[in-house]
C-alpha cells in the first residue's frame, strides 16, 4: 500500500479551512440545500493540477492542494487552486495554516476567488479511499456544506485521457461521522453500504471567451501532439499493477478470519493428542479453556472493511473501464488486419 | 502593503554609471536592432525626462541614440547566440499553465486598470529558460507614474519557493500589445531579482485579431561613455507541454466546439472513439498531400516522401494465424478480467448483506 504522509497536512488544511469559512460568507445561494449537483472548473484549474503532480509527486506519494470558488445555485464553480507543500520531517516549524492563510490572503489582493470550496489530492492506481481521505472530506464538508474532494489520477492521464472525478460524502455517512460512532450498531442503524459512501458529482470544464481564443492561439503555434497513447495496445502493465493492488485489498479483508482459523487448528490439534493419550491408556490432558489462550476474538472494525470494501469496488471499476477501452482496441486492430488481407 | 513610488529620472542615471562592461555590451547589440519600431519610442521617452531633470545628460544624447536603432536592419534571430548578458540563450519555453493564468488575472484585474503585471518563474539551464509559474502582482499605473507593491510579491514568492524550491525568479509578465515607458521602470525593478531578467507581454487586447505573446530581454543601447538607452531585444518563445499537459490541453481546448464553452468528461468507449477520429483526420490529410504530389500540385519533397516510407513500413505485416491467436488470447485475457472484477464486486455485495442481518 502506498506510504500515506499526508495525514496531519490535511488534517491542519481542514482545520484551517474551519476558521477560514467561519470568517467569511459563503458565496450567494449556498445555505441550506447542501446538494450539490454539478460540479464546474476552469480550465486553469485543470492545468495547475496537472502540473503540481507533474513537478511535485514522482513517486507513490500523494500531491495535494486546496481548491477555491463559490457556489452558484447547485453548482459549485472552481476558479483557482494552490498547491500545498509536502509535509517533510525537517519542517517542524512549518506553518501549514499560516502557508494557507498568507496564501489566500495574497490571493484575495489579486482579485481571485478567495472562498475555500475543497481540496484535491493525486491518486496512484486509484487507491484514494482511505480513512485519512474520509476524515478530511468529513471535517471539509462539516465547515463547508459544498467541498469536494477533486481525484485526479495522474497514471491513467498519462495513457491519454483525462482522469479527474470529484467525491462527495453522502449524508447519511455524514450523521455517522457527526457522532464519531463508528460501531458496528451505529453503521447498521444508519443503513450504509459500501456503495453509499461516496457520490460522485458530475464534472464539466468551462472556459471564458479569453481563454478559448488562447487555446486557438496555442494550437496554431504549438507542434502536433506525436504520441497518441490512447490508442496504444501495450497496456498490460497498468492492468497487471491494479490486479495486484485489488489482490492485497481481498487479502486484507480476509485476515480478519485468520484467527478463526488458527482456533480451530489448535482445538483439532488438541483432539488428535487426547486420542492418541487414550489409546496409550494415559488420562486426558485437561480441556483447557480455549478463550485464554486466544484473546477473544474482536469483530473486525466496520468501517475498515467498509472502507476496504469501497476500495475493492473503485479497483472494480477501473478494471472494467480499462477492459472495455481495450477489447474496442483489439477488435479495431482485428477489423483493420482483416482488411489488409 | 508598501507600494513604493519611483521617480521617473531615476532608471537612465544609473546605466550612465554602470561599470566597464557598459560599453562592451553596447557595441555587441548595436548591429541587431530589429524591433525597430516598438521599443525604440521607449528609450527615446525615456530619455526625454532624463534630458530634462538629469544633470549628466547631455543634450546630444537623444539624436545620437536615433541614429543607432536606425543602423542595418539585420535579423536579430540569425547568426550564433549572442555574449554576454543573456543567461539562457535566445529560446523561452513556455508551460500552457501560464498564459492561462496570466488571462484569467487579467479578467480579473481591478477597476480602471488597462493591464496587469506579474511574476514569472521557472528554471534556467543552458540552452533555454523554462518558465514554469506565475503569479500576478497588485500595481497602479498613472499618467505619469507607476507603483508597483514588491513586498507582496516577495512574499509570493517565499510562499511559491515552500512548494517548489527549485522556481527561480526569470522576469515579469505584462498583458497589452505594447511596451510602455513603465515597463522599462518595472523592468528596472525586476533587474534587481533576477540576472538579466525577462519580460512577456500577452496582447488581450488581441490587435490584428490575434493574441500574439512575445519575449524580450533587455540590452542597452547607445553611444557609449553617454546616458544609455534601454532596447528590448525579442527573443523566440517555445510552448513545451508535460504528456499529461498536452492531454489535459487537448480536453480543454474541446471547450472551443461547445456553443456555452462546456463540455463534460467522457466515458471510456467515447474517447477511444474521438482519438480513432483524429487519427482519421491526420491519416486524410497525408492521403491529400500523397495525391496532391501524384497529380503535380505540388512538389515532391524527399524528407516528407522518407517519413511516409518509413510511417507505411512500420505497420506490422503479421500471419493472419498468429495475429488470431494474438488476439483471442488477448481478448480471453480481458474478459477474463472483466469476469473477475464483476464476481469480487458481486462477492462483497453479497458481504455487506450477511454482515448487515
Amino acid at each position: 500500500m502506498a506510504s500515506r504522509k499526508e495525514g496531519t497536512g490535511s488534517s491542519a488544511a481542514s482545520s484551517s479551512s474551519t476558521t477560514g469559512a467561519a470568517g467569511k460568507g459563503k458565496g450567494k445561494g449556498g445555505s441550506g440545500d447542501s446538494a450539490v449537483k454539478q460540479v464546474q472548473i476552469d480550465g486553469l484549474v485543470v492545468l495547475k493540477i496537472i502540473k503540481h503532480y507533474q513537478e511535485e509527486g514522482q513517486g507513490t506519494e500523494v500531491v495535494q492542494g486546496v481548491l477555491l470558488g463559490l457556489v452558484v445555485e447547485d453548482r459549485l464553480e472552481i476558479t483557482n487552486c494552490f498547491p500545498f507543500p509536502q509535509h517533510t520531517e525537517d519542517d517542524a516549524d512549518f506553518d501549514e495554516v499560516q502557508y494557507q492563510m498568507e496564501m489566500m490572503r495574497s490571493l484575495r489582493h489579486v482579485n481571485i476567488d478567495h472562498l475555500h470550496v475543497g481540496w484535491y489530492q493525486s491518486t496512484y492506481y486509484g487507491s484514494f479511499v482511505t480513512r485519512a481521505l474520509l476524515d478530511s472530506q468529513f471535517s471539509y464538508q462539516h465547515a463547508i456544506e459544498e467541498s469536494v474532494v477533486l481525484i485526479y489520477d495522474p497514471i491513467k492521464t498519462a495513457q491519454g485521457s483525462l482522469s479527474l472525478k470529484a467525491y462527495r460524502l453522502t449524508p447519511k455517512l455524514m450523521e455517522v461521522c457527526k457522532e464519531k460512532d463508528f460501531s458496528p450498531e451505529a453503521l447498521k442503524k444508519g443503513n450504509i453500504t459500501f456503495e453509499h459512501m461516496f457520490e460522485e458529482v458530475p464534472i464539466v470544464i468551462k472556459n471564458s471567451h479569453l481563454i478559448n481564443v488562447l487555446m486557438w492561439e496555442l494550437e496554431k503555434k504549438s507542434a502536433v501532439a506525436d504520441k497518441h497513447e490512447l490508442l496504444s495496445l501495450a497496456s498490460s502493465n497498468h492492468l497487471g499493477k491494479t490486479l495486484q493492488l485489488l489482490m492485497d485489498r481481498v487479502d486484507e479483508m480476509r485476515n480478519t478470519s485468520k484467527q478463526q482459523q488458527q482456533k480451530h487448528q489448535y482445538q483439532q490439534r488438541r483432539q488428535q493428542e487426547n486420542m492418541q493419550r487414550q489409546s496409550r491408556g494415559e488420562p486426558p490432558l485437561p480441556e483447557e479453556d480455549l478463550s485464554k489462550l486466544f484473546k477473544p476474538h474482536q469483530p473486525p472494525a466496520r468501517m475498515d472493511s467498509l472502507l476496504i470494501a469501497g476500495q475493492i469496488n473503485t479497483y472494480c471499476q477501473n478494471i472494467k473501464e480499462f477492459t472495455a477501452q481495450n477489447l474496442g482496441k483489439l477488435f479495431m486492430a482485428q477489423a483493420l488486419q482483416e482488411y489488409n488481407n | 502593503m508598501a507600494t513604493p513610488a519611483v521617480p521617473a529620472s531615476a532608471p537612465p542615471a544609473t546605466p550612465a554609471s554602470a561599470p566597464a562592461p557598459a560599453p562592451a555590451s553596447a557595441s555587441a547589440p548595436a548591429p541587431s536592432p530589429a524591433p525597430a519600431p516598438a521599443p525604440s519610442p521607449a528609450p527615446a521617452s525615456s530619455s526625454d525626462p532624463a534630458a530634462a531633470a538629469a544633470t549628466t545628460a547631455a543634450p546630444g544624447q537623444t539624436p545620437a541614440s536615433a541614429p543607432a536603432p536606425a543602423q542595418t536592419p539585420a535579423q536579430s534571430l540569425s547568426g550564433p547566440a549572442l555574449p554576454g548578458p543573456f543567461p539562457g540563450g535566445r529560446v523561452v519555453r513556455l508551460h500552457p499553465v501560464i498564459l492561462a493564468s496570466i488571462v484569467d488575472s487579467y479578467e480579473r484585474r481591478n477597476e480602471g486598470a488597462a493591464r496587469v503585471i506579474g511574476t514569472l518563474l521557472g528554471t534556467v539551464d543552458k540552452h533555454s529558460v523554462e518558465v514554469t509559474n506565475c503569479f500576478s502582482v497588485p500595481h497602479n499605473e498613472s499618467e505619469d507614474e507607476v507603483a508597483v507593491d514588491m513586498e507582496f510579491a516577495k512574499n509570493m514568492y517565499e510562499l511559491h519557493k515552500k512548494v517548489s524550491p527549485n522556481e527561480l525568479i526569470l522576469g515579469w509578465y505584462a498583458t497589452g500589445h505594447d511596451i510602455t515607458e513603465h515597463s522599462v521602470l518595472i523592468h528596472e525593478y525586476y533587474s534587481r531579482e533576477a540576472p538579466n531578467p525577462i519580460h512577456l507581454t500577452v496582447d488581450t487586447s488581441l490587435q490584428n485579431g490575434r493574441m500574439s505573446i512575445k519575449a524580450y530581454v533587455s540590452t542597452l543601447m547607445g553611444v557609449p561613455g553617454r546616458t544609455m538607452g534601454v532596447m528590448f531585444t525579442p527573443l523566440t518563445v517555445k510552448y513545451t507541454y508535460y504528456d499529461t499537459e498536452r492531454i489535459g490541453v487537448d480536453l480543454i481546448m474541446k471547450t472551443c466546439f461547445s456553443p456555452n464553452r462546456v463540455i463534460g468528461l467522457s466515458s471510456d468507449l467515447q474517447q477511444v472513439g474521438g482519438a480513432s477520429a483524429r487519427i482519421q483526420d491526420a491519416l486524410s490529410t497525408v492521403l491529400q498531400y500523397a495525391e496532391d504530389v501524384l497529380s503535380g500540385k505540388v512538389s515532391a519533397d524527399n524528407t516528407v516522401g522518407r517519413f511516409l516510407m518509413s510511417l507505411v513500413n512500420q505497420v506490422p505485416k503479421i500471419v493472419p494465424e498468429d495475429f488470431e491467436t494474438m488476439l483471442n488470447s488477448n481478448i480471453n485475457d480481458l474478459l477474463m478480467v472483466t469476469y473477475l472484477a464483476n464476481l469480487t464486486q458481486s462477492q462483497i455485495a453479497l458481504n455487506e448483506k450477511l454482515v448487515n442481518l
